[in-house]
């Protein structure tokens, strides 16, 4: 049961990869990233981790995309002009983006050792009551620190959104 | 009730792999594609493979900390999305374009 809901989200997840990259249209892009944010939520449910799953659905799926395809909405983006640059970028970077993922794939199997794999309820570290004791008693510095990431990121946006063309 | 052609628990190289091509994907999107939105929608997919992998690992280890830091990965990309996207706004307002390769005047 648990390889099939995988199998299902997984397969999700790579279509709207795939036509995320493949679309000529950025709205279409936008559209796609959410079934992928989408589906990797469901999988951070099969891996035990509900608040992480509800937070990618809160702030990645709702948030960022709605920011997203507000400036897509905003600029009045079309579609791409097809690339005219060198060739060389486009017969090599294939393969060489296959050769990556085989050495990754080699790594995955070599390293990782032959255990347990997953299955649905044996992770129950994953909820909201253990990741808020972790984020304020061994994580609070880095907490706090974000905060002021995040000042400084909304001063930063201001600040750009504000300054006048020249 | 026959047995089901599937393994009963998924092995953990199926996530991590799964996460390795959302990952190629994204550096595809981000270097092939030509509209800065879609560039930065690629920034965005690579996190996301990044994220799936730590939530993976704090499975096999059944350890929170990977949730954590991957809380922290969209904390970042929430400022990183919010700064871009003024960046953009600000860069089509200059130069009424959304192509990088006209965005050219860092270079030489």
């Amino acid at each position: 049961m648990d390889s099939i809901l995988f199998l299902i989200f997984a397969a999700i997840a790579l279509g709207c990869a795939l036509n995320l990259v493949l679309q000529n249209h950025p709205i279409s892009s936008a559209l796609s990233l959410i079934g992928v944010m989408g589906a990797l939520a469901a999988l951070y449910l099969l891996l035990g981790g509900e608040f992480i799953a509800a937070a990618q659905l809160i702030v990645y799926a709702g948030a960022i995309m709605v920011l997203f395809v507000f400036v897509i909405m905003l600029l009045n983006a079309g579609t791409e002009t097809p690339a005219h640059r060198s060739l060389w970028p486009k017969y090599l970077g294939v393969p060489l983006l296959l050769v990556l993922l085989g050495f990754v794939g080699y790594l995955i199997e070599k390293v990782l050792p032959a255990s347990a794999g997953v299955q649905f309820g044996l992770f129950r570290g994953g909820s909201p009551l253990d990741v808020g004791k972790a984020l304020f008693t061994s994580y609070l510095l880095p907490f706090e620190v974000t905060s002021v990431l995040i000042l400084v990121a909304i001063l930063g946006a201001i600040v750009l959104a504000k300054r006048e063309v020249d | 009730m026959p047995p089901l052609p599937f393994p009963p628990s998924t092995p953990l190289s199926w996530y991590l792999g799964l996460s390795a091509i959302l990952f190629a994907l994204g550096v595809a999107g981000f270097l092939f594609r030509r509209n800065i939105i879609t560039v930065f929608m690629s920034i965005e997919l690579m996190l996301n493979a990044v994220n799936l992998t730590f939530v993976t690992f704090s499975y096999k280890l059944k350890q929170v900390d990977g949730h954590i830091y991957s809380f922290f990965v969209m904390v970042v990309a929430a400022a990183e999305a919010a700064v871009g996207l003024a960046i953009i706004l600000t860069v089509f307002k200059n130069r009424r374009t959304l192509e990088i390769d006209e965005v050219s005047s860092l270079k030489n």
